[in-house]
This record gives structure tokens, sequence and C-alpha cells, in this order.
């Protein structure tokens, strides 16, 4: 497949962009409720990571599945998951996609084929080779995705679902967003080799590593994946590399992450970035772009207000959803 | 008020007592070494920092930080072993111990019995949990029975931060593996007593009777233990008085001390966090049954988690598990 086929237009760049703009302002937002003390929640910082996401949304349909983890809610919005059942999930409430169950880590919206997120490390990737077995089964083109972090490498979860994958040839999309840290560990100390797309090689299967941060890289690279699975050529793996901003977790002292190379990324913030290209490639104005933002966060109003007067679940919602059938009182 | 609380002591937490035994333990003994995800000082000396120093102390051979590997942490730790070190595995989190499940169960615990004595793994499994943080389903279930209905494995958890030290002192002495649940909400609760000297040790297996009483017998572990106590203040203002027994070690359990205590008083409540059904606390509750038919005034009572996965919503998490509350209204049931 020629390379040159899967080119981010204008108006591609466009919609990543809007897609971005929407990510950040979430993140930026989640952020500030929870500094303010108006929400409490545990809470998975992705800001810096956006584009990947972005992109992955572009493409995808909504009957291709994803399957994500903690730091997830970036993958989710860029795939469709609509705010206010997000928010009310978040805050726990029972207008939450997940009835105040699942809580932040555990995101889920199948419409939008949002099917697993997942706080235990490289969890995700086993699960979704079923959910492209399935479309296999189903004589479907659709295609699974999975995320998971450079950390998430080290697991052997991760290694067994490559490997099957690329023996039942499945179109499962493995998406590691390498983001420098897992936790407090860095990529370069605890991951052998310092390279999580060669790992491909051992599986047979194309290992891509491109710049996450970059829209064209990332279009062409995730896009050629999807066309690759989509036609039954199989599995891909892509490293896209990226930097997440702030730490581990909201609340995480980050003074381990080096401050000249937190300021360089920060300085490179692939959002503005791309913003500002829009603007001088004239493929978007000032003025749209404000307006853009500015109806992303009146949504985001909308959606935590929405949450904010939904209703707490009670004690006795415990009965329901563990099986199909309520457990008696 | 116990007897080991009475005096006026220094308040110390469980994550301070955890951290001594850590020292004194290196201190005293070179075959004694760590390995876990971010628990050596470049990574900032473990998530709860309770191995903060460690390694720039006794150097980074035998602190090891790892890659997010459990099954390859677990694996490295019985071969350690199995070769004379004396290995203490972190888990960061109870849940993350099913990533290694094969290891420590069809392994650490059988190897001594399949290979006829000849190998033994005296490693200790250190891991966290409990509820309380609004992180849902996955980050803190209390799975001690799943380890305590596996031949070959001890399980414990403190309550206090004696405990915690001398717990833990005799988990790297053992000759065999143990798991060590530590509470990580009440960690840095400070509590009323001494930190122990290095000789302090709690031998695995034995109970404390940390209130006397003669009414009610409250049998438990980890963080309700510390609610009983409370309840059992309370119940004695309402003119009840309740024994609480802290197991200390789940697996193998105390049953003598747990048998005198319901032989006297004829009414036992168990507590634990842990989901009730099919919990610790049903073995308990059988053997009571079992051994005392008959002597007992009421049916014995169980307190435990829900039969759901830790839900994440605020008042669904705070309806899932005991509380006070819930312990002194089994109290005052039981006592009536
Ligand atoms: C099996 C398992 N082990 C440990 C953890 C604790 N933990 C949560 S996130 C994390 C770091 C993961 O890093 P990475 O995979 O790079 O993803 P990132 O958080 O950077 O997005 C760790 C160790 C876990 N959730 N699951």
């Amino acid at each position: 497949m020629a390379e040159k086929q899967f080119v981010a237009d204008s108006a591609v760049l466009r919609s990543i962009y809007e897609r971005a703009a929407l990510l950040k302002a979430n993140d930026e937002r989640a952020r500030k409720v929870i500094l303010s003390g108006q929400i409490a929640m545990v809470y998975y910082s992705y800001r810096g990571q956006e584009i990947i996401p972005s992109v992955m949304g572009e493409v995808l349909r909504d009957d291709d599945t994803i399957c994500t983890i903690y730091r997830g809610i970036h993958d989710m919005l860029g795939k469709g998951f609509p705010l206010n059942e997000l928010w009310a999930e978040l805050i726990g409430r029972t207008t939450g996609s997940c009835k105040g169950k699942g809580g932040p880590m555990h995101l889920t919206y199948p419409p939008k084929g949002i099917m697993v997120t997942t706080g235990i490390v490289g969890s995700s990737a086993p699960i979704a080779n079923g959910l492209a077995w399935a479309a296999q089964l189903d004589g479907s083109d659709r295609v699974s995705v999975c995320t998971f972090g450079d950390g998430a490498s080290n697991i052997g979860a991760v290694h067994e679902a490559m490997n099957l994958a690329a023996v039942w040839k499945l179109p499962t999309i493995f998406v590691c967003q390498n983001n420098l840290f897992a936790e407090h560990t860095t990529f370069e100390k605890m991951t052998a080799g310092k390279n999580i797309a060669n790992r491909a090689e051992g599986y047979g299967i194309p290992g891509v590593r491109v710049d996450g941060n970059d829209p064209e890289a990332m279009y062409s690279a995730f896009a050629e994946a999807v066309a690759r699975a989509r036609a039954g050529e199989g599995p891909t793996l892509l490293e896209c590399m990226t930097f997440r901003f702030f730490g581990h977790n909201f609340g995480d002292d980050d003074s381990y992450i080096p401050k000249e190379q937190k300021a360089a990324a920060m300085e490179a913030d692939p959002v503005p970035a791309l913003r500002a290209r829009l603007i001088a490639d004239r493929i978007a104005t000032e003025e749209e772009l404000a307006a853009v933002e500015a109806e992303i966060e009146t949504r985001i109003d909308g959606a935590i207000e929405h949450a904010l007067a939904s209703p707490w679940p009670e004690p006795d919602d415990l009965r329901f959803d563990v099986f199909a059938q309520e457990i008696a009182a | 008020m116990s007897a080991v609380e009475k005096a006026a002591k220094p308040k110390v937490t469980i994550i301070e007592a955890i951290s001594k035994a850590y020292q004194d333990a290196f201190a005293e003994d070179p075959k004694v070494i760590t390995l876990g995800e971010d628990l050596a000082d470049p990574e900032g000396g473990g998530i709860a920092k309770i191995t903060k120093g460690l390694s720039t102390s006794f150097g980074d051979d035998r602190v090891r930080s790892t890659p997010i590997s459990e099954q390859a942490i677990m694996g490295a730790a019985i071969g350690a072993s199995l070769a004379g070190y004396k290995p203490i595995a972190e888990i960061m989190l109870m849940n993350f111990t099913t990533v290694a499940m094969d290891m420590i169960v069809n392994h650490a615990a059988k190897l001594r019995f399949m290979s006829g004595g000849q190998t033994s793994v005296p490693i200790v499994v250190r891991t966290m949990t409990g509820l309380g943080f609004g992180s849902g389903g996955q980050h803190c279930d209390y799975l001690e029975a799943w380890f305590a209905h596996t031949p070959g494995v001890k399980v414990c958890t403190p309550s206090t931060p004696e405990d915690a030290y001398g717990l833990l002192r005799a988990a790297i002495d053992d000759p065999d593996p143990v798991i060590f649940i530590e509470n990580m909400p009440t960690y840095r609760t400070p509590m009323s007593f001494e930190l122990p000297s290095s000789g302090h040790r709690v031998p695995l297996g034995q109970a404390a009777v940390q209130r006397e009483g003669s009414d009610v017998t409250i049998v438990t572990y980890g963080r309700m233990a510390m609610l009983a106590r409370a309840a059992a203040d309370q119940a004695a203002e309402a003119g009840i008085s309740v024994e609480v027994i802290d197991l200390r070690t789940i697996a193998p359990w105390d049953r003598d001390t747990v048998l005198a205590s319901a032989r006297k008083t004829g009414r036992v409540i168990i507590v634990h966090e842990a989901v009730k059904q099919h919990g610790a606390g049903a073995e308990i509750a059988a053997v009571i049954g079992e051994e005392l038919f008959g002597a007992l005034k009421k049916p014995v009572k169980r307190l435990g988690g829900a039969y759901s996965a830790v839900p994440y919503s605020r008042p669904l998490e705070n309806a899932y598990a005991p509380d006070g509350d819930s312990i002194l209204a089994a109290i005052k049931d039981i006592a009536s």
C-alpha cells in the first residue's frame, strides 16, 4: 500500500484540530474543577497527548471499537464519547454512562465503540483482540484499537496479544502512546532496546514509530494501519511519541520530570501549534477557531451543570449489574 | 482503651513502622532484598515512599525498581529465594497480584511441597489496598480469601504500627511465602503506639486481643479492627462489653484465641472489608459452629463488603463495606 494515499488534507487537519481543542479544553476544565474543590475524582491528565486520539477519531468509524486505559479520556472524547454522559460519570451520578458505578477509570460507551477502559496496565490489548476476532467472524471490515502506555509494553499480556493478533491476522491496531514516563519511571531506564515499535518485528507485523504530536505523520501512519486492518492484512503496532505535561495523576508531585524536558515539551505544545498552522496556512481564521473554542467551553459548562443536577445512585443500586439478573436484597 | 494503647505513647503511623522494618531488616541481614515498581530512590522511593532512602543506603543491587511486569517481579523473587535470598516483592496494589497469580499460587505456594521439602520460597509479597479513594472496581479489592484458600502461603495484615513492624519482620524471617497486606487509607493515621525496637516480632498465626470484654466477641483484621476498637468503646458506654480480636494473620489463623473468646461470650461478630460471600469470615464462622455448637447464645454474625465490584460513586462506595455504625448496630443487635 502506497503511503502517499494517507495524506491529511486541509479539511482533515482542521477537523483534527477541532477534536484536539475539545480534548485540551476538557482536560483543563477537569484539572480546574478538581483544584477548586468543586469536584473530587481520581484524574489522569492527558494534556500534551491530544493529537493521537484526535487523529484516531478522525480515521475511525463509530462501529470501530477501542479499548483504552485510565489515562484515556482523550481517547474516548476523540472517539465521540458524549460530554453529558462523561461528566455525569466522572461525578458519579446515575446519568453517567456507567450509572456512577465505573467512574473515571472505567468509562464505557458502546454506542461509539468505546468498549473497555481498564485500570490494569496492559489489559486493553488482549481484549481488543477479541473484538477484532468478532469483526472477522462477522465478516465486517471494522477494526479494533487498543491504546496503552510505554510502561505497559513490558507486561506479558501485551506480547501475548501481539503474537495472537499476528498469528490470526486480526484487525487489531496496537497504539502505544509513549509519553516517556510510567508513573515515576523513565521509558529509557526500564524498556530494553529503547524502542517499542521494533518489537513488532519479532511478531512479523509492521511496527512504526511516529511523532504522535505531528498530526500529518500521525494521520498517515494511523490511516495506513487502519486500511491494512480493514483489508484483512492484519495488525500493526504504532509507537506514538508524545509527552504528558503533568504528573502521573492529579496531585502527583511531578518534580521527577526534568524541568528543561517539561519546559521544552510545553513549548512545543502540539495543540496551539496546529492552531497556528491552520491560521498561517489560511485553513481557518482566528475568528473561526475562537468561535469553535468558545462553543466547546459552552458545551463543557452545560455538561457539568447537567451532571451536578443529576441524582446520586442509591446503595440499593449495588444489587444491579453484577449479573444480568439482580441480586436478591 | 486496650493495654497496648493505654499509656500516653507517642503518635506513629503504620507507614513509619513499615519503613523502619525495612531499614532494620536490611541492616541486619544482607540476604534481604527487595524489588517492585518505582521503589528505588531515582523513582521516588515507592508510591507511598515506604522504601524512600533504602536504595541509597543499601545499594541498587539489593533495592531494585522494575518495569511494570508483575509476573517477572514475582518470578524473580521466587528464583532468588530458591537460591537463599529473602526477597520482599512489592506489588503496588493488591488487584495487581492477579497479574502474578500463577507465580504465587502455582509456584511460590507449592514448590516446597512438590519438591518434597527440597526447595522453599521464603518471600514476602507486600501489597496495599483498601477502599476510600474513589478509585472504583480495580484498585481496592481485598483478595485475602483467595490466598488463604491456597495451602502454602501465609496471609497477614496489621492494624497498628507495632504489629505492622512485628508482623513484617516475622514475615521476612519466615521460611515460607507470606502475603503482607496493608490498608492504604489508614497508612498515615497517627496512632498512640511506640515504634518498636528491632527485636520486636509478632509471631505469624497469633491473634491479638485488643479489647477485653465479656458480652460480645468481634473477630476482625486490618482497617476493620480499627473501626471495631472504636465501636467497642462506644458499646461500653451503652453497657455492652466487647472483646476485639485482631487476627493479624488470616492464614493460618489463631483458632485457640478465637474459640476461647467465643466460648466466653457466646456471641460472635466477624467483620472484614472483603466481600462477605465466601470471605475469610465464612471459614471462621464455620469452625466456631463446628467446635462450639450449643455454647453459642446467638448465631454468628458476619459483616463484609457487598456482593459487587467496588463501586465508584461516593454514596455507593460509602455503603459498600462495614463502617463504625454498622458494627455498632451489629453489636447492639447480637447483645440484645
Ligand atoms: C498491572 C498493573 N501494575 C501496576 C499498575 C499501577 N500503575 C498504574 S499506571 C502505571 C504506569 C503506566 O505507565 P504507562 O503504561 O507508560 O502509561 P501512562 O500512565 O504513562 O499513560 C502503573 C505502574 C497497574 N495499574 N496495573
